[in-house]
């Protein structure tokens, strides 16, 4: 009897523990496309981390080896594919820039683009805030999320012929002006939605359940977020008010009245998923004051009128001076920027290399994940929010 | 801090060998720098309290053509609290067939954002960092031969015996 204590007992206290690798994707659904994590982990903690892309890589950049200026807009359509307008934006600020007839575009020009970025970033956070839920098992937000960012869509796609892929926003000017009685439209819609949000922080946002999965976890503390370059809803998920739309008050947002939503660690630490899950929240609600202002513009003095051309200020030739320039705008996921250098000759850009916020955000996930829960992983990774398409471009 | 006390700065505390040139024809101005200096200037303007660039916002390989025979960086600064940018460059010359990669040092321990960027420099140009933790390709698979954004790549006509038809 002794003996076969002694040989059970043996047998459990030389027992060991074993890391053993756990692959996460590429065909997870929680990982949002086609992202491998490389898990290694100690039965249910997670040791570390290991990140795998590269699976939607579509050579962007040598794309544009061959590529003109205005050519190249749709390729980066394709980068952020939930929030191309922003996209477009960006890209054709740098070369109007470069062109240097930045500041010949007309008023109505740019209220137009930032109405449609703004329309565009409400869906790409509605996006993220619907997969957040379903991240963490919250079914019905997401369909909710899902039929308003529809309504969205339908707009955009009136006012650009595509559904998702919008090419819109062209350099020195538009595709095509506001169809009529979209203005009228928009306003509907933005009355519509208030409500909706409302009805959303009731479902998800204060919801106990999300509360205790998402709260004082995947904490990232300030000076990492800077220091792995986290821009956007992530970097101000830790507590710092950091908008390129007021630090390089680009466009016609300086004439705009808004607020910088940050983290204030409201339902546990500052930086934990919840807040950076909140500032999405409230940008929604930022982004809607500011499609209020631009329509507001648009129907009073910027109105349309018989002799006004979205096109009358293209470029015949689009060639920029031999030069280098960056360029960086707000996206929804952060900072989008777009490196050129011109070769003064021709059209096509000697090299352009694009800088993807969610590039730098994924970055930072081994950092803030290692020791938490194979479920934290889904919570943090749907919290930073990224999009495959420009991670890998 | 303006472009040129930024200039005064690395050079006092360096001496003028940090500084190959100045190149302000563009918009935005930018400093060569040496490249033996490229890490201690990073610091140096990281943790200086009158610079603090404490954000990399960018950091792209560049080959500067097959004429030119040159391949570099360009680091792009960015200052939170102060709201100023700043773009460094390093390069040098280059033996294009050479099996030894151009080497620069890594700027990685400074800010952890270039730990990826500079695995794509290296994945998509062939630039070694000299001290950085982790340098595997990151965008193309592990048995990718070439690095395609070279001036001189040839894309490849077969893979693994299996012919690639365009």
């Amino acid at each position: 009897m002794n003996r076969a204590n002694e040989r059970y007992k043996e047998r459990i206290s030389n027992l060991k523990t074993e890391e053993m690798v756990l692959n996460m994707g590429p065909q997870h659904p929680s990982t949002h496309g086609v992202l491998r994590l490389e898990l290694i982990t100690d039965g249910e903690i997670v040791v570390d981390v290991i990140p795998h892309i590269g699976y939607l890589h579509r050579c962007f950049e040598k794309h544009c080896e061959s590529l003109s200026y205005p050519q190249i807009i749709p390729y980066t359509d394709r980068m952020d594919y939930m929030a191309s307008m922003n996209n477009n934006h960006a890209f054709v600020m740098g070369v109007e820039h470069m062109l240097g007839i930045d500041n010949d575009i007309p008023k109505r020009v740019e209220y137009i683009r930032v109405l449609v970025c703004e329309l565009n970033r409400i869906a790409s956070h509605l996006i993220a805030i619907g997969t957040y839920g379903i991240d963490i098992g919250a079914f019905t937000p997401f369909l909710w999320c899902f039929r308003d960012r529809e309504y969205i869509m339908n707009m955009l796609e009136w006012a650009s012929g595509a559904r998702m892929l919008y090419n819109y926003i062209w350099v020195g000017g538009l595709f095509y002006d506001l169809p009529v009685g979209f203005e009228e439209r928009c306003t509907e819609f933005v009355e519509y939605f208030r409500p909706k949000m409302v009805e959303l922080n009731e479902l998800l946002t204060n919801n106990r359940i999300f509360i205790d999965r998402t709260a004082n976890v995947g904490v990232l503390p300030l000076d990492v977020a800077i220091n792995y370059g986290c821009s956007g809803p992530v970097l101000r998920g830790s507590g710092i008010k950091y908008d390129l739309r007021r630090v390089d008050n680009y466009s016609v947002y300086p004439e705009i009245d808004f607020e910088i939503p940050c983290g204030t660690g409201q339902m546990g630490k500052v930086g934990d998923c919840w807040d950076r899950y909140k500032v999405r929240v409230d940008e929604v609600e930022q982004s809607l004051r500011i499609i209020e202002q631009c329509l507001e513009r648009l129907k009073k003095e910027l109105k349309r009128g018989p002799d006004f051309d979205p096109r009358a200020k293209l470029p015949r030739k689009c060639t920029p001076k031999a030069q280098d320039f960056y360029v960086r705008a707000e996206n929804p996921k952060g900072e989008l920027g777009f490196y050129f250098i011109a070769d003064g000759r021709t059209e096509i850009p000697f090299r352009v290399k694009s800088r993807g916020p969610s590039f730098n955000n994924l970055s930072v996930l081994p950092e803030i994940s290692r020791g938490v829960m194979i479920a934290d992983i889904v919570a943090i990774l749907g919290s930073i929010d990224i999009v495959l398409g420009e991670v890998d471009r | 801090m303006t472009f040129q006390e930024i200039k005064n700065l690395l050079i006092e505390k360096f001496g003028t060998e940090v500084l190959i040139a100045e190149q302000n024809e563009g918009l935005q101005p930018a400093l060569v720098i040496n490249p033996e200096f490229i890490n201690k200037v990073c610091f140096e303007l990281r943790d200086n309290s009158n610079t603090y660039f404490d954000f990399l916002s960018n950091l792209s390989g560049i080959d500067y053509g097959i004429d030119k025979n040159k391949i570099g960086v360009v680091y792009h600064l960015s200052s939170i609290p102060y709201n100023t940018q700043l773009t460094l460059k390093v390069e040098k010359e280059f033996d294009r067939n050479s099996a030894i990669l151009p080497s620069f040092p890594t700027v990685s321990d400074v800010w952890r954002t270039a730990d990826w960027h500079e695995r794509e420099a290296y994945d998509l140009l062939g630039i070694d960092f000299k001290g950085h933790p982790d340098l595997r390709r990151i965008l193309l698979p592990d048995d990718w031969e070439g690095y395609p954004l070279r001036k001189d790549y040839k894309t490849a006509e077969t893979y693994k015996g299996i012919k690639i038809d365009y």
